[in-house]
């Protein structure tokens, strides 16, 4: 490792212009002739709409054009689309209802958008949205899953019976049954993921310009996935071929899973701007985010786990009702399937496990992948569970967890995944160790003569990430492949630029990116620059989400530098007359091992370009491109543990210790990966205190500001306690399994377990605020 | 925001005065509630008379036993009034406690007890210290002052210029916060 090669602490290259205000988002971007968009939605949870009178609109002040839904469907705009196919355990496809950019006749949640207003100014636009007479014929809502599946609930798409999607399953229930049946115990919980905002701090926005010269258009958007965006909008949507489109997604400040999807606005304003002839912005604000902006987790499962007279698990039975809301979002239905139950192993060797998940329409914004994806609502699940059976046996959390440990690897489960490798009692001892564990007894008694009961409680989580190898999720539904490209341009002069697929919104890319460059050729990190979010200029690309730009993204970047290398050294054995094997690359020079012979690393570029003197055959340049599709998942792992003191006055939770012991593969910026790890956690506390999206039972939204729904702030959290057990991940180059979503995943069910712990109930949801943290104090005395 | 006309009196009586010319008219002061609605369109008020120059309604005075605070006090003056901290610090402390220090800087004591946001402050000192609330028309104790959630006994174009107390024996201020918006 140089100085800025992997594994050294280099503090961000991106970091300059995002704290002196210099970043340009896509609300920043002005070109000539724009104009502001702003959008009619609808203030029912479900009606149908009657009429739109546009008149008196029209004729306002500054007012371009009114668009709605009928003009939509006539230019044949496509509907929104799910790009995983689920089928249920019958055979049936999903039932994917169709989702109108702008409605055409039916509204199924506030804030579905129904007109575009475009204006000389927001202002004008949002006084003439007001002037807009929209008739709506109310429908009666439903918000809950569970209410959703009853006989006689308002019924949202035809082509789903009972709002059901899928009713689809995993394992194999009769070997699951069966081991139940037999079991020495059985522990049976039920378990509830709150529905989460994910408000990244930018608010989407995008910016459509159709030039009518070129018959082309450009899309600024906030998208973690630029040319996902344009291959859906371009085969689905029907806006325009591929060679027509160009999609950008500049600067972007956060997306946490929410800015993957294709949402109406970046399809509406595109067509908007080719109909009134301007180029059309729109930038969501904080009310439009909570309402429209795709919403995380949302499950209700029942839950079996049976264990036999060793306190070995046996069996685990999982029934989970998942809401997706009013429409199937992008990759909505993997969410609650591929990245949920493939993950109900957990760290633990279980014979069987059957998983059955019901996904249901209601009348409540659409619930897609939310940081974590799935892996949260598992591991909250199984480690909820593990906690309650260890209560209920009598034996210690750690040792129940111990007993049950997967020891060898590579580790088949019985729901599909094969663990390649880890170490999860490393973790497990690591995380106790820095808890001082064994000592909680005496900080109990102490709190206890404070009046404060004080808990304890542990999480040992396991996550899939680097998604995917392509022909894997293609099998499982996946409308897409998963690999990633790279493309590596090393200039004339020495310097480098790397084109990824990958998209940078918070992740750091720009420094972990170079850094691999700097330790490979031994150029200084700021000689490379890392290009992407711009389909015209990176080639092809599946984005960021998952977990995957380190074990993906930067793959494809190995192998590209793979062959920067091999041909750079061919040149260097050419000139200096030596043979290509003798050709070692160090410290930004090429040298000949075993002798005092040696070029840096600018000149061998230098002869590249110049071409004056090259092997016989040898093309000029050096720029080599690659594609990377994994050959497994990565399974990053670890154990979390909290510890809390629970005024019994009022409820209010103090978490005095938090204590993180991660195995992510091998790293190249320890620095970013705990910023990584501090801001998962943060959102874990968050999901485990505060957050929750709550409608009322006419689906109006009641979180739909930072006055109703908590985010965690700095003095809601204790200073974490970190560390790492890496095991190198087999599958990738550089041994990296991935550490974005690990902080989120592994502390909800640490938390509630320290809390019901403290408290001595264990019946108590997320968030566990304050008034229910008491009621249950109350009910359990 | 809807376009609004601006006025700044600097008497009580001007400010009445103003009120009165324009249907639809509302008095502000730090406009912590009202600046925040008009933007989200949810209000509309036709005209704004600004209450922070009006020289009657501000400053801290305490005169023997009585205190009387000003309605278009900004929360920071309070806090950092050293009288009030020697004679009553629950109210000092009370009133360093609201919000953040922009809020404080701009934010006065007479629109948060007009106001009587449930999640306020000043309303439970008022009702706490049994204060009188003095508006430009008539004296109100605090118990007959506010009714109810965003509710008072103030009739329209009503305006609150002081809030007086009797100094206690002892006095302490805590807070439980709403975790979203504290």
């Amino acid at each position: 490792m140089g100085i800025e090669g992997i594994g050294a602490r280099v503090t961000r290259k991106e970091d300059k212009r995002f704290l002196t205000g210099k970043g340009r988002y896509t609300d920043d971007m002005v070109v000539p002739g724009m104009k502001y968009a702003y959008f009619i939605r609808s203030p029912h949870a479900h009606a149908r709409i009657l009429s739109i009178d546009t008149a008196a609109a029209q004729a306002m002040p500054g007012v371009i054009g009114i668009l709605d839904g009928k003009q939509l469907l006539a230019d044949g705009i496509g509907n929104l689309i799910c790009g995983w196919m689920i089928h249920s355990k019958d055979g049936s496809p999903m039932k994917m209802g169709a989702w109108r950019p702008l409605a055409a006749d039916t509204v199924r949640y506030v804030g579905d958008a129904v007109a575009i207003v475009v204006a000389d100014t927001l202002g004008e636009a949002r006084d003439a949205a007001e002037a807009v007479v929209v008739e709506y014929q109310p429908l009666d809502a439903v918000i809950e899953a569970v209410d959703a599946l009853k006989d006689g609930a308002p019924q949202l798409h035809p082509e789903a019976a009972n709002n059901l999607i899928f009713d689809w399953q995993i394992g194999d229930a009769s070997s699951t049954d069966k081991a139940i049946a037999e079991a020495a115990h059985v522990t049976t919980i039920e378990i509830h993921n709150n529905r989460l905002a994910p408000n990244p701090m930018e608010p989407r926005a995008t910016l459509g310009i159709y030039d009518g010269a070129e018959d082309h258009f450009t899309c600024y958007t906030t998208s973690q996935n630029p040319h996902v965006a344009r291959l859906v909008m371009s085969a689905f949507y029907n806006v325009a071929p591929e060679n027509k489109l160009r999609v950008i997604a500049p600067d972007v400040g956060g997306g946490f899973g929410s800015k993957i999807f294709i949402y109406p606005e970046e399809v509406v304003c595109l067509w908007a701007s080719k109909k009134t002839g301007v180029p059309v912005k729109w930038t969501s604000d904080r009310t439009e985010a909570f309402l429209t902006d795709a919403h995380g987790r949302d499950h209700v499962s029942q839950v079996k786990m049976a264990f036999d007279a060793d306190n070995r698990i046996t069996a685990l039975k999982v029934d989970t009702d998942a809401n997706l809301g009013a429409y199937m979002s992008l990759f909505s239905s993997s969410v609650p399937t591929y990245l949920y139950a493939t993950l109900l192993s957990g760290q633990y060797a279980i014979p069987a496990i059957h998983a059955n998940v019901r996904t249901v329409y209601t009348n409540t914004a659409p619930v897609d992948a939310y940081r974590g994806a799935g892996r949260p609502e598992a591991t909250f699940l199984l480690e909820r569970t593990v906690e309650t059976a260890a209560r209920e046996l009598g034996v210690s959390p750690a040792e129940l967890r111990r007993i049950n440990f997967i020891r060898e690897f590579p580790h088949q489960t019985p729901v599909i995944m094969n663990y390649d490798a880890g170490d999860y009692e490393a973790s497990l001892n690591a995380a106790m160790a820095a808890a001082d564990w064994n000592g909680f007894a005496a900080r109990k008694a102490e709190a206890a003569g404070r009046g404060k009961k004080r808990g304890i409680g542990m999480s040992c989580y396991i996550e899939a990430c680097g998604i995917a190898p392509s022909a894997a999720v293609g099998s499982l539904g996946a409308g897409v492949g998963l690999w990633e490209s790279a493309e590596v341009r090393v200039n004339a002069v020495g310097t480098v630029e790397v084109l990824t697929g990958s998209h940078s919104h918070g992740q750091g890319h720009e420094t972990t990116f170079a850094q691999l460059v700097a330790e490979r050729l031994g150029v200084p990190i700021d000689n490379v620059n890392i290009v992407h979010g711009d389909t015209d200029k990176v080639q092809m690309g599946m984005g960021t989400y998952g977990s995957r730009s380190g074990a993906v993204g930067m793959s494809a970047i190995v192998k590209a530098l793979d062959k920067v290398e091999a041909k750079a050294k061919k040149i260097a054995a050419h000139l200096m007359e030596a043979d290509e094997s003798d050709i070692v690359l160090e410290n930004g020079e090429l040298k000949v091992a075993g002798t005092d012979k040696a070029l840096p690393w600018f000149q061998v570029a230098l002869a590249a370009y110049t071409a004056h003197n090259l092997p016989s055959g040898m093309e000029p340049g050096l720029k080599e491109g690659a594609f990377y599709d994994p050959s497994n998942f990565t399974f990053p792992a670890g154990c979390y543990i909290a510890e809390v003191e629970i005024d019994p006055d009022t409820g209010t939770t103090d978490i005095v210790q938090f204590v993180a012991a991660d195995d992510f593969g091998n790293i190249i910026n320890p620095m970013i990966v705990e910023g990584q790890v501090h801001g998962g956690i943060a959102q874990g506390i968050g999901q485990a205190l505060l957050e929750g999206v709550h409608y009322d039972e006419n689906g109006q939204l009641l979180t739909a500001s930072f006055m109703d729904y908590a985010m965690p702030r700095a003095d809601d959290l204790p200073s974490f306690k970190l560390s790492h057990q890496n095991t190198p991940c087999p599958g990738n180059p550089l041994g990296i399994k991935g550490c974005g979503e690990a902080g989120a995943i592994g502390s909800p069910p640490a938390l509630i377990n320290a809390i019901t712990d403290a408290i001595g109930t264990n019946a108590l949801t997320m968030p566990a605020t304050p008034q229910k943290v008491w009621k249950a104090l109350q009910s359990a005395h | 925001m809807y376009a609004t006309s601006y006025h700044r009196p600097s008497s009580v009586s001007e400010a009445a005065a103003l009120l009165a010319a324009t249907d639809e008219a509302k008095y502000v002061s730090g406009g912590m509630t009202l600046i925040p609605t008009m933007k989200q369109r949810l209000a509309a008020p036709a005209a704004l008379v600004d209450l922070r120059h009006v020289a009657d309604m501000k400053g801290i005075r305490i005169d023997g036993s009585r205190v009387r605070i000003g309605a278009a006090t900004p929360h920071a003056e309070v806090a950092a009034s050293s009288a009030l901290r020697s004679a009553c610090p629950a109210v000092t402390v009370l009133a360093g406690l609201i919000g953040d220090p922009h809020v404080r800087h701009m934010g006065t004591i007479g629109g948060s007890i007009a106001n009587n946001d449930p999640a306020a402050d000043y309303p439970a000192l008022a009702l706490a210290l049994a204060a009188t609330i003095v508006t430009d028309r008539r004296e109100i104790a605090a118990d007959d002052f506010f009714t109810g959630l965003f509710e008072t006994a103030l009739e329209a174009g009503e305006l609150v210029t002081a809030i007086t107390f009797d100094l206690p024996e002892k006095a302490g201020y805590a807070k439980v916060r709403n975790p979203a918006s504290r």
